[in-house]
């Protein structure tokens, strides 16, 4: 029914254009100067119709569910219904609706056989009102645009706004989706912070959060400390941006300023496929060819590498990071201007002297940003140290230990046996905020670098 | 090799210097031959305009001289270009210290993104011309002198070069072109994109600055050539067609080409 409410939509939007379309026309066959162009005067008539429908039918979705719910508690026999808890009430929901969907387990009451033929009738109402209203309200809306077709109306106007409104909404929807997202992060958080002590959280020394959940289970004691896992995650960045940040760097330069164009057509598509490769696939790569060369080359100069070093996942994602600075830094220099570029070359530079004086320092705050965007993901970056990296927490800052990360504890936390009022599976709510909170410091901390850097040499 | 020196003062009675000889130049890009079969003599502390119509390679040739259009791939150079007899497209000539011995001044003003004074001393920096900082600090100061712009300046060397104004700006780069003493300086419209005011201390310092250097200019006013100059060349379509005293070629020129350009019938 729904698929034929957006059906009767699409022709009644599509009618109305026609008929506006023609009308206005048809007006200006007869030799009168139009303000708008005919075409404008059919859009007009689709977006009012379009517009207004597709917002109620995506209401009446998301709400008629629960005002059927309703209507059929409220029919439940008194006695039920008061007597249940709130969990009760939601599983005799539950059983109504399955029953009322023809999968009928054992032997159920008959107030409850009635309610699901209540909820049946209900739901096929709701669609046929649904229908009912989309034809109705279409139709007066398509019949209101065609009555205000004529010379003067200023339909060009309404159109322009009607579309700025919708772009408008498109802006807006990230920034709200991130609010969302904020909020229940820090909702979850909040009864996280009532379980576990916010300073044991901030400033222990320990992380063993595989509690037990259930009864007689046998498990950890409990320790929330995030200290050791932002360090994993730190020691892991910085390794990655050590190999990235040099080896992307040069690389921008030589394909910018060095490289023939016969170079630069080859490596940079290859870059590019870098930049494609899916983080799963760069895992298998730091699990099963990076991490045994390190330990084999470890151990052949006498050193202890555990199996999954911090720096086999780090390296990895250091690759992984290498095409996305080197095309920032490659987008910054090739901003510079060419003038620049010949007035060092005419002042008797060399090339090398053009990139380290004037190409480089002028580059600075796109290149800075490209970096520090890096730094995020790097640290945001989950799928290869889940599978490269530990899974035990450790205070340590040698690269070739093992270490884990806030990424793949909030992993390891979440799949599983959990339940949501448990401190081990808030935990990773608690992690997840405070990770969010690193990346965004970081990202301010980025923007006014480039900001600061641009003053100076603009 | 041979002897620039004597050279030199066996030309030296009654007229100029010959600073710079073009010979029989061909300049290609890709397949579109930009240049063709041009030979001129340009003289030592004259001013020298080369104007012409849009496209007809007054800027292509200009950058011959500094080998700037060695850092264009497609580009193609023949023929020979020396400067006091040295052939600059050889073999053993870098093109570094080719560019240091001639300037350049461009048509839009284009200071880095340092400070004025950073600016300036650029080019003493990277050829090593200072000992030490208060030697830098004279080179600076000359340089700026020499630009017409010290007094403007001399307040605020360490403010920005790109915060001036456009006049100030293409002052700011004749400064830090002289500042490496070059000998011959090479200007590309260096006044298209500045108002009459700043045009005009343009055009005074170029006059002042003939007293030191060869200066060539390319410009598209026929006014500014006349102003400035003491000898002109008119291209036109990758040709030379004119090379004489500026005198004469606005008065009297001898080809019919440079006089429909003059009064304004071509271009």
């Amino acid at each position: 029914m729904t698929t034929l409410a957006f059906a009767l939509l699409f022709v009644l939007a599509c009618t109305g254009y026609v008929m506006n379309r023609r009308a206005a026309q048809a007006i200006w066959a007869d030799g009168t100067r139009l303000h708008s162009l005919s075409n404008f005067h059919g859009l007009y008539s689709l977006l009012l119709v379009v517009i207004p429908i597709f917002v109620l039918i995506i209401l009446w979705l998301l709400l008629a569910p629960f005002v059927i719910n309703a209507i059929t508690v409220a029919s439940l026999p008194a006695d039920v219904m008061s007597e249940a808890s709130s969990g009760q009430a939601q599983l005799i929901l539950a059983e109504i609706s399955s029953i009322a969907g023809g999968r009928v387990f054992g032997d159920p009451e008959p107030w409850k056989i009635d309610a699901a033929n209540r909820l049946v009738f209900l739901n096929e109402a709701s669609s046929y009102a649904l229908v009912a209203a989309v034809v109705v309200l279409g139709a007066a809306l398509a019949y209101f645009a065609r009555q205000r077709v004529s010379a003067e109306f200023r339909a060009r106007q309404r159109v322009e706004t009607m579309v700025s409104g919708l772009m408008i909404f498109c802006a807006t929807v990230a920034i709200f989706t991130t609010i969302g997202i904020i909020a229940a992060l820090v909702f979850e958080t909040w009864k996280f912070f009532s379980m576990v002590p916010f300073t044991e959280f901030l400033f222990g020394l320990n992380w063993e959060p595989q509690i037990p959940i259930r009864e007689g289970q046998i498990a950890g004691a409990g320790a929330f400390g995030w200290l050791p896992v932002i360090l994993g995650t730190l020691v892991i960045t910085a390794v990655a941006l050590i190999v990235a940040v040099p080896t992307g760097l040069m690389s921008a330069i030589y394909l910018n300023e060095f490289a023939p164009k016969s170079v630069r057509s080859v490596v940079k598509p290859f870059l590019e496929i870098l930049a494609g490769v899916p983080t799963v696939v760069y895992g298998f790569f730091a699990i099963l060819v990076v991490a045994p060369a390190i330990r084999s080359f470890g151990q052949s100069i006498g050193l202890d590498v555990s199996p999954n070093t911090a720096l086999a996942a780090g390296s990895v994602m250091g690759v992984m990071l290498i095409p996305f600075i080197s095309s920032f830094a490659d987008d910054a220099l090739s901003a510079v201007p060419n003038a620049l570029r010949e007035g060092s070359l005419a002042m008797g530079a060399t090339r090398g002297e053009m990139m380290t004086t004037v190409l480089f320092p002028a580059a600075i705050p796109g290149i800075v940003g490209g970096v520090l965007l890096a730094v995020s993901r790097a640290i945001g970056e989950t799928m290869i140290v889940v599978m490269a990296a530990g899974l035990i927490a450790k205070m340590t800052i040698n690269p070739l230990d093992s270490v884990t990360t806030v990424t793949v504890q909030i992993v390891t936390l979440l799949i599983g046996d959990t339940s949501f009022d448990n401190p081990k599976t808030l935990a990773a709510f608690a992690l997840g905020l405070m990770l969010f909170l690193v990346t965004l410091l970081i990202n301010v901390f980025a923007l006014r670098i480039v900001r600061k850097y641009r003053e100076a040499y603009d | 090799m041979y002897d620039a020196d004597q050279n030199r003062t066996e030309r030296k009675v009654g007229q100029k210097d010959i600073k710079i000889t073009a010979r029989d130049v061909q300049v290609y890009y890709g397949t579109n031959h930009a240049i063709k079969d041009v030979s001129v003599e340009i003289e030592d502390k004259t001013v020298t305009a080369f104007i012409g119509p849009s496209g007809c390679g007054k800027s292509t040739f200009l950058r011959c001289l500094n080998r700037m259009n060695d850092t264009i791939d497609i580009c193609r150079v023949e023929g020979n270009i020396a400067i006091d007899g040295e052939d600059i497209y050889d073999r053993r000539v870098d093109p570094v210290q080719l560019r240091a011995k001639v300037g350049m001044v461009f048509q839009k003003p284009n200071p880095f993104p340092k400070s004025i004074y950073d600016n300036v001393a650029y080019g003493p920096k990277i050829h090593g011309l200072a000992k030490n900082k208060s030697e830098l600090d004279d080179i600076v100061e000359r340089a700026l002198r020499r630009g017409a712009i010290w007094d403007e300046v001399k307040d605020r060397l360490q403010a920005p070069g790109t915060g001036l104004s456009g006049g100030q700006q293409q002052r700011l780069c004749i400064a830090r072109a002289v500042a490496t003493e070059p000998e011959v300086l090479l200007m590309d419209e260096p006044c298209s994109a500045l108002d009459p005011i700043a045009t005009g201390q343009v055009e005074e310092l170029i006059d002042e600055l003939k007293q030191n250097y060869s200066v060539v200019i390319v410009t598209h006013s026929m006014q500014q050539a006349a102003r400035v100059s003491q000898k002109t060349a008119f291209f036109h379509l990758g040709n030379l067609v004119e090379y004489d005293d500026t005198e004469k070629i606005f008065t009297n020129p001898q080809d019919s080409r440079t006089e429909s350009y003059i009064t304004g019938r071509i271009g």
